[in-house]
């Protein structure tokens, strides 16, 4: 999205929206140009130093070798050989990554779906349900995390004992490598509030009346979500499975803490990599191998083409949403 | 197109009975299922409050329902750990950075929502691909940055930055202003109003309640942030977060569930308390989120 570089140019010819035609006088036109200006230079600055600037640098590192304590040597495609050939971890840390996006993504969508169908069906009481599915998404992830590894623990947890009750011998979960993952997707399905809140005021906005007309022509309930619901929320789905699967891309902050505290050991301070991607490298993501090649090894060239290449892959979605997005660029308020 | 074929809405009274036993029918399903999945999302924060409240040995056991309540559990969490220290970070944190946020973004979302200029839309794009962009493609530049104005150990590099704009609050507040009619803005103009006094004076109060939902946003967002605090202050204890805190909280100061649980429920408590207070602006703010291509 460098491309967007022109966007830091000065704002040229500036004029005031409303009903009433420029008739303004070529000073307070250029007060106006002046004042838009001023109004935009703090974000201008901050594109150019945060975004425009660091990306470029990225691409550069990404063909060093760099640490903190010697400048970057060129090393040409060096780093990015190792990535494709000899990186023990990266691939692990990709299939984990594959996996979460292929589970999480369509499972929150239809878990928000459902939910979303729920509370804005309900006559009384909307309300309360809404809070009550909105609540765990509010709550920190640490501390969501952190409660998750515990209702999950397996000799003491109450979701295994429940689960005993029923006759079920509940999995080890965050100590099990093929229980982890799935641990962690159940996780997001509990924080599905955000999703939930977007569909519901989606499905709010779907006119009544196609409803009606369609029962009216013999459509069951199936038929009336697959061809009255679903192409009314169309755009909103489409941006839900956008940022869901950029979500899943940077994820981090939950595989951490759940390997942190499910192996019982300290992580960070001590820089130690004991916990990273416990239960046997099961929940290592891409982007926590990328913090752990930067910024505990600090290898950071080779973790600056680890970033160039999320950006790849990243910018094709942001792409398709930017694209998306002219629509509500002209067309006002979602 | 389906429109078309639109008829008023027969009287539910004039419905055949088999009909009407089925909307009661799933009226009761739509409700049962609602309760019951209501539950499931209370459940996990009931079993974390009944365990905070626990004896230690009581929570390493599988019994679900307090013996004795403990309520000192939550005062033993301030000595286990310096709780007070984490709370003060995370306070200057989100609280600054919030602070500062409203200062660069505000101008910027006003001047993307009002005027029309000639990079406006492609500036907008930028915002939502800074806004989306995952924050470890740019990392590495931007530590070294840090780094040599040695600022690294601290909070200030996740702070400081919120002075030259964030992508996301610029986002939400163009779209919240924009929702705001012109007309009232056009007036003050006719009577003589410059742009300075229009923004402050006119626009920007009918626009409170879309300031405080972003800064609530970005509030929130500052409180709950894992990734930066680790990124910059995991070395030095003295600069952390209450969210660096608890994630080290079980593994440094204690193996006991129940205190475990009280400082989950410590750092989940003030971000609830101002969302109850908040719930309807926050709400929309989050639906503002959900753009429509």
């Amino acid at each position: 999205m460098s491309g967007h570089g022109a966007a830091v140019a000065p704002p040229v010819g500036a004029t005031r929206r409303g009903p009433f035609p420029r008739r303004a006088t070529r000073s307070t036109g250029e007060q106006q140009r002046r004042f838009v200006l001023l109004l935009l230079t703090p974000a201008l600055l901050g594109m150019l130093v945060f975004f425009v600037y660091p990306l470029v640098a990225t691409v550069f590192f990404s063909f060093t070798r760099f640490d903190l304590v010697s400048a970057p040597q060129w090393i040409g495609l060096r780093n990015y050989r190792y990535f494709l050939h000899e990186d023990p971890s990266v691939w692990q840390s990709v299939r984990n990554t594959l996996w979460l996006t292929a589970v999480m993504v369509p499972s929150r969508i239809v878990f928000g779906l459902v939910c979303a169908g729920i509370v804005t069906s309900v006559k009384r009481g909307a309300g309360v349900l809404r809070t009550l599915f909105y609540l765990p998404a509010l709550a920190p992830p640490v501390a969501a995390t952190v409660a998750f590894v515990f209702l999950f623990n397996p000799a003491t947890g109450p979701v295994n004992q429940v689960l005993s009750w029923v006759g079920i011998d509940g999995p080890l979960w965050f100590n099990d490598p093929s229980w982890a993952k799935p641990g962690l997707a159940v996780l997001g399905l509990w924080t599905v509030g955000d999703v939930m809140i977007i569909f519901a005021a989606a499905l709010l906005d779907v006119p009544r009346d196609q409803y009606e007309a369609a029962s009216l022509d013999g459509a069951n309930a199936w038929q009336r979500f697959r061809y009255v619901t679903v192409p009314n929320i169309a755009p909103v789905l489409f941006f839900a499975v956008i940022t869901g699967v950029i979500a899943m891309l940077k994820y981090f902050t939950e595989a951490v803490v759940a390997a942190q505290v499910a192996s019982g050991r300290a992580n960070h301070g001590e820089g130690t990599a004991t916990t990273l991607g416990y239960p046997s490298g099961s929940t290592l993501t891409f982007a926590q191998w990328l913090y752990q090649e930067g910024f505990t090894n600090f290898y950071l060239g080779y973790t600056s083409a680890l970033s160039v290449i999320m950006f790849a892959v990243a910018v094709g979605f942001i792409a398709v949403l930017l694209l998306r997005s002219r629509a509500f660029v002209h067309g006002g308020a979602a | 197109m389906t429109t078309a074929l639109t008829v008023p809405r027969v009287a539910t009274a004039t419905e055949p009975p088999r009909r009407r036993n089925r909307v009661a029918l799933s009226w009761v399903a739509t409700h049962a299922v609602g309760i019951a999945l209501g539950l499931m999302f209370l459940l996990p924060f009931v079993f974390i409050v009944l365990t905070a409240f626990m004896s230690t040995n009581q929570a390493l056991t599988a019994e679900l329902w307090p013996r004795s309540w403990h309520p000192g559990n939550f005062a033993e969490v301030f000595r286990k750990a310096p709780l007070f220290t984490y709370l003060g970070n995370s306070l200057l944190y989100a609280g600054l950075a919030t602070l500062f946020m409203l200062m660069s973004s505000v101008p910027a979302a006003y001047a993307l929502s009002r005027f029309d200029f000639r990079w406006r839309n492609g500036l907008f794009l930028a915002v939502i691909a800074m806004m989306v962009l995952p924050p470890q493609v740019t990392q590495v530049p931007i530590y070294l940055m840090w780094a040599k104005l040695g600022l690294t150990g601290t909070l200030w590099p996740l702070i400081l930055p919120n002075l030259l704009g964030d992508a996301f609050s610029i986002f939400l507040l163009r779209q919240f202003l924009l929702t705001i009619p012109e007309d009232y803005a056009d007036a003050a103009r006719i009577d003589g109003c410059g742009e300075w006094a229009v923004m402050t004076r006119i626009v920007l109060p009918m626009a409170k309640p879309a300031l405080a939902a972003t800064a609530m946003f970005l509030f929130f967002v500052s409180w709950n942030d894992y990734y930066g605090p680790l990124l910059y202050t995991s070395e030095n204890a003295a600069h952390w977060t209450v969210s660096l805190g608890l994630a080290q909280f079980r593994t440094n100061h204690a193996v006991q569930w129940n205190l475990t649980m009280a400082a989950t429920v410590l750092m989940m408590l003030p971000v609830i308390v101002l969302f109850f207070f908040a719930q309807k602006a926050f709400v929309q703010g989050v639906t503002l989120t959900g753009v429509k291509g």
